[in-house]
């Protein structure tokens, strides 16, 4: 199956969007936004793959010697990591925040004005 | 809008993404093709600068202001949580008290703290030559501090790890990046381009700018990653609200 990764990327996507959507809890939410975000690290790993490839590094390697897979889409997915990780510790600080101002994480609790 | 009527046009949204997106996967590369431009040029671009690790060149040497674009994301992401997760007024601060740590857990984590943060360190020097560089070697020099919370407790942590200094390095960090990247047009090249002599391949002293700016991005990480476990820590261990004050926030 040829397009099989590229579905899973996609549908890992939608599934974090269906957990967004319907999401009780922020907690829950961050991390749907989680599973979102390692969508696009399966679809950028599956367009850099090359049948046979191995790491594009050539400390143990004659380059040349073996096919690599694509290092472009491996440097992006690394930054996303990162980030992500970063990210997803910033919204978390903010549900701390509003747990305690609102003494709730429920999203639809959450539609008044406060101080 | 009603939670039946949010499902629906969540399922309608879901399902015309699904359907555009396959249409997209079709005319997307085959996967494992041998068809991959980028690649095969960032690979050439690579050894032409002498830097083993294609991923590291591509990051520190070929799209050196991207990286600075996330590093100052990481860098802002840092500094919100620090803002938002700082002890306010209506909070008190205790001190966490000791509590007694399995003696194997104690033996285990004391041994593997050392060796931890000798692999980290080892990871962000040889981020050039092997897979790892300052993204993956910070994370593992930060986790290997907090083997002393899990070793021994949190006022051991507290005493390896003045917040306020690893805040200084989390910016040094940043401004040794930009730094070393406006160093560049002292020579005559643009912005971040490479401008040190490539080295031997295959060595610790090759790829040029690329080691430096690797070590720059491991010190922000490391220090970021510690600030963040610090503040999140604190939350969880040492701020305590006061109960009374429940009632009067909506006044404050």
């Amino acid at each position: 199956m040829n397009v099989l990764p590229y579905v899973l990327a996609g549908w890992l996507f939608l599934i974090g969007c269906y957990g967004l959507a319907t999401s009780r809890n922020l907690i829950h939410a961050v991390g749907c936004l989680a599973v979102c975000q390692a969508s696009t690290y399966v679809l950028l790993l599956a367009i850099g793959y090359r049948k046979g490839g191995t790491a594009p590094v050539f400390s143990d390697i004659a380059p040349g010697s073996r096919p690599v897979v694509d290092p472009v889409v491996q440097a992006l997915t690394l930054t996303d990591i990162v980030i992500g990780a970063t990210v997803t510790a910033l919204l978390l600080s903010l549900v701390i925040q509003i747990a305690k101002r609102h003494r709730t994480v429920d999203p639809d609790e959450l539609s008044e004005l406060r101080g | 809008m009603s939670t039946r009527m949010r499902l629906w046009v969540l399922i309608a949204g879901g399902l015309g993404t699904a359907v555009l997106y396959l249409l997209a996967c079709r005319d997307l590369p085959a996967f494992g093709g041998r068809w991959h431009p980028y690649g095969d040029r960032a690979v050439d671009a690579a050894l032409a600068r002498h830097t083993a690790n294609t991923v590291s060149s591509v990051n520190f040497d070929q799209r050196a202001l991207d990286t600075l674009g996330e590093e100052s994301i990481l860098f802002g992401s840092v500094l919100g949580t620090v803002v938002l997760l700082r002890q306010t007024r209506d909070e008190d601060r205790l001190p966490p008290q000791p509590v007694r740590v399995a003696p194997q857990v104690r033996r285990y984590a004391l041994l593997a703290l050392p060796v931890t943060l000798l692999i980290g360190l080892y990871v962000v020097a040889h981020g050039q030559l092997s897979p790892g560089g300052g993204f993956q070697g910070g994370v593992v020099v930060a986790t290997s501090l907090h083997l002393l919370y899990i070793a021994v407790d949190y006022q051991a942590l507290e005493r390896i790890r003045p917040v306020g200094r690893y805040e200084v390095a989390d910016a040094a960090g940043e401004a040794g990046y930009l730094l070393l990247g406006a160093a560049a047009l002292l020579t005559g090249a643009a912005f971040l381009t490479n401008y040190l002599p490539y080295g031997t391949f295959n060595t610790l002293a090759s790829g040029g700018t690329v080691p430096l700016l690797n070590a720059a991005i491991g010190v922000e990480v490391a220090a970021g990653v510690v600030v963040l476990l610090a503040r999140f820590l604190d939350q969880a261990v040492e701020i305590e609200e006061e109960p009374q004050d429940a009632g009067a926030e909506g006044t404050a």
